[in-house]
């Protein structure tokens, strides 16, 4: 009898391989528990009806033709950063400064905007802001890989140190360019002339929709097809067998946060020269963290960002809009999100283990 | 599988019960919305041709940023005063998010879209442009009378004024505090807590400083900026490093409640901005000036209604009711209401301005003529003669609506310019 009560009541098992049915299963009932939690603590702290909280949050994201186009705008941003992140992240290189190559690639786009608006023909401005704005995210993404491979120097620090200098760079441009003097805002540049602004295709929304359906497309390849996709992986399951089949890790390390830190400047390109038209310290808005989440979320795999992506940016229109339409605070909004959240991630858990209870347990107590 | 199943069936059945509430807590709000509808209706009779109007706001924060909340209330206030429907938008960031807030405003039936935030301006501008039957307002902005855009307007007040009331009121606290043997003639240094080195700031700590100096007039002051126009912990710091400075009296021109606080807790007298802060701060509150908006909103609700035009630039007064000062709080000295009235009632006049080129000297002599940067340019250049009749011309309606008084007085030191 001793021994029985000594036995804990569950225990937690790794599962040893789940099929893709039963993790999707688990993931719906994650998002209908977050959904079912969100409503209670809507209903109790607010009184208003759940039901159309959850029909505003889809207003919010695709209520009208605008919403929809801008929703579908940050999911093809926020999904490039993502992307971008990916390679380094399968080769187990903690690459969180894409907020700074971000940066370092929009701040690239601005200084051809201010500096070459009057001297140059505006094809050449734009072709210059996309080389420059890709090598700058690339050189800010290769330097701590550089020192990684040289030095083995611990890459999270590194690359989210470098985030911090990128946002004083840009800071610091911000007071040499501000208009009017002393205001600390460069506002919208070119704003007459539209120098170096990226052409509309079709409409202002469709250019970086298009661009993240390529990069999707060739990152997909990339990993999936090329010898470099290969040596990512052997590299990130372990650096030992890489060198012992003769890879040079360094070389992939170097070459990956190249590749790495270039999409994150091609997403600065499209932040400042196709949609915002200005820099400021926040224009990434934390999405060089947020893809993090994005990529882990869909294992790596692009065609999977595309949803998780969509979920995250679906979920933060939806919150925003919430407060508008009920007059809540915004901090509602992201209460709901993070409980949101909470769950998706909560829920890898239960993919991965699985809390077995003990056979016995009823009828020993009765 | 089973699990699932208990599991998901369990889910079901809560769902099912959580919906049940939520049907019977519908039909609850629904009888509200009913008698809500029935308020409004006969509101809206009464009302007249301004009951159509819709008016879409857009604000930087939301109503816990002081700045935000004197909008808000203002809103509020013009839009029931008139009966005609609003919809807000907060925390809206001064980017491409802005643009996309007032075309889904503009997209929403609104007649007049507005923004609250000095960085929205070239947002709103793309957004006018583009909805040109819709009106765009925009407060604080410098661009409206460069643009010729017949949709796009600015607008602010004489806030200066303002400041200058509420600088009498610090200066008869400096000179209490003399009689008092508190501190001595040559101590009365003012410390000011600066978002950046904005005219609009500049502006403000000037006329602050002369009102003050006006009353006191062994008067000097500190001016220290944050590099931002919210940031609590900046703002705190920024008071506290001119509080050990010595400086015996405090006023900003941030958001946050950094600097009351911070002056709360040394004990040091503050005047405010943008609202009475007596509440938190009851020992050191001396006054606040601060821009009320409803008439501002009013006059745009009523020209859009009776197909008015609304002025390009628009200047609220002291006598428009647009420029307020607070009630008196209890750190304020005796005699202060008197001798602000009498100051507001020669402002009226037309005898007293408050940038007299003859209160204040620029490196030692006398201002007789200045050129502003009142058309905003990249390279700041200095295109509009200020000076008239002996008096800087501050927010001439005639010139714009926003500040452009950018001038470093004598007697006032800046302790750091980085921003």
């Amino acid at each position: 009898m001793e021994q029985k009560v000594k036995e804990p009541r569950y225990h937690i098992v790794k599962r040893a391989d789940i099929s893709g049915k039963e993790a999707w299963i688990i993931r719906v009932v994650a998002i209908l528990s977050a959904l079912l939690l969100c409503a209670i603590i809507t209903m109790v702290c607010t009184g208003d009806n759940p039901i159309s909280i959850f029909a505003t949050i889809f207003k919010g994201a695709f209520g009208t033709q605008r919403k929809t186009w801008i929703t579908l705008q940050y999911v093809a941003v926020l999904l490039i950063i993502s992307l971008a992140l990916t390679p380094a992240f399968k080769m187990q290189f903690w690459n969180v400064g894409g907020e700074g190559q971000v940066l370092m690639g929009g701040l690239a786009a601005a200084t051809c905007m201010i500096t070459l608006a009057d001297k140059l023909p505006n094809a050449v401005v734009i072709l210059l802001m996309i080389v420059t704005s890709i090598l700058a995210g690339a050189i800010w993404g290769v330097i701590p890989a550089l020192f990684k491979a040289m030095w083995n120097t611990n890459e999270t620090l590194s690359t989210l140190m470098m985030n911090y200098i990128a946002t004083q760079l840009v800071a610091y441009f911000t007071i040499v360019w501000e208009v009017p003097k002393g205001s600390g805002k460069i506002g919208i540049i070119n704003q007459n002339s539209n120098v170096g602004w990226l052409p509309n295709v079709g409409n202002k929304y469709l250019l970086s929709i298009i661009v993240a359906t390529v990069v999707t497309i060739g990152m997909m390849i990339y990993l999936k097809y090329t010898k470099h996709g290969y040596e990512i992986e052997v590299v990130g399951e372990s650096q030992n067998t890489a060198r012992y089949v003769g890879i040079s890790v360094e070389k992939v390390i170097i070459r990956t946060m190249l590749l790495s830190g270039a999409i994150c400047g091609l997403a600065g390109l499209l932040l400042v020269g196709g949609i915002n038209h200005t820099i400021t310290t926040t224009i990434s808005d934390g999405q060089g963290f947020t893809g993090v989440m994005v990529s882990w979320l869909a294992k790596f795999n692009p065609i999977a960002m595309i949803f998780t992506s969509l979920l995250i940016i679906f979920m933060g229109r939806g919150a925003s809009e919430i407060s508008t339409a009920f007059e809540l605070n915004q901090s509602f909004a992201d209460i709901l999100t993070g409980i949101i959240l909470f769950f998706i991630i909560g829920c890898e858990f239960f993919i991965r283990y699985k809390i077995v209870v003990r056979k016995d347990l009823g009828k020993e107590n009765a | 599988m089973k699990k699932i199943k208990k599991v998901l069936s369990a889910v079901l059945a809560a769902t099912m019960v959580m919906s049940l509430v939520a049907c019977s807590n519908e039909t609850g709000t629904e009888k509200e919305a009913e008698t809500a509808s029935e308020a409004t209706e006969t509101e809206g009779a009464e009302q007249t041709a301004a009951s159509d109007v819709k008016v879409g706001f857009i604000f930087l924060h939301d109503e816990n940023s002081t700045y935000d909340l004197n909008f808000i209330n203002g809103a509020t206030e013009a839009c029931k005063a008139a009966g005609v429907e609003y919809m807000f938008k907060t925390n809206i960031p001064e980017g491409q998010e802005c643009y996309e807030a007032a075309c889904e405003l503009a997209d929403a039936g609104c007649d007049i879209v507005f923004a609250d935030s000095f960085g929205h301006e070239d947002y709103m501008i793309e957004a006018a442009k583009e909805y040109p039957e819709v009106q765009f307002c925009h407060a604080t902005g410098t661009k409206a009378h460069t643009e010729n855009l017949s949709n796009y307007h600015n607008a602010f007040a004489t806030i200066y004024e303002g400041r200058y009331l509420a600088g009498i009121a610090a200066g008869m606290k400096l000179n209490e505090m003399i009689a008092n043997g508190e501190i001595t003639e040559d101590q009365t240094k003012i410390g000011y807590v600066g978002a950046y080195t904005y005219a609009e700031v500049i502006s403000g700590y000037t006329s602050f400083f002369l009102g003050a100096r006006s009353v006191c007039p062994s008067a000097t002051m500190e001016v220290t900026f944050t590099g931002s126009w919210y940031d609590e912990t900046a703002e705190k710091e920024g008071a506290n490093k001119l509080i050990e400075d010595g400086c015996v009296l405090l006023s900003q021109h941030a958001d946050s409640m950094g600097a009351p606080t911070a002056c709360e807790k040394a004990g040091v007298p503050d005047v405010s901005y943008n609202g009475s802060t007596a509440s938190a701060c009851p020992n050191t509150f001396i006054v606040s000036s601060r821009i009320d908006w409803a008439p501002y909103f009013a006059y745009i609700i009523d020209s859009v209604a009776n197909g008015k035009a609304i002025d390009t630039d628009w200047v609220g007064t002291l006598e428009t009711g647009s420029v307020v000062l607070t009630d008196l709080g209890d750190a304020a000295a005796e005699g202060t209401a008197d001798a602000i009235a009498e100051a507001e009632k020669a402002m009226n006049a037309g005898t007293l301005h408050v940038f007299d080129t003859t209160t204040f000297t620029v490196n030692g002599e006398t201002l007789t003529s200045y050129m502003a940067d009142v058309d905003t340019d990249a390279d700041y250049t200095a295109d509009t003669e200020v000076i008239t009749d002996g008096y800087f011309a501050e927010s001439g309606s005639e010139f714009r609506s926003a500040p452009y008084f950018d001038l470093q007085i004598d007697g006032i030191s800046l302790l750091d310019t980085a921003y």
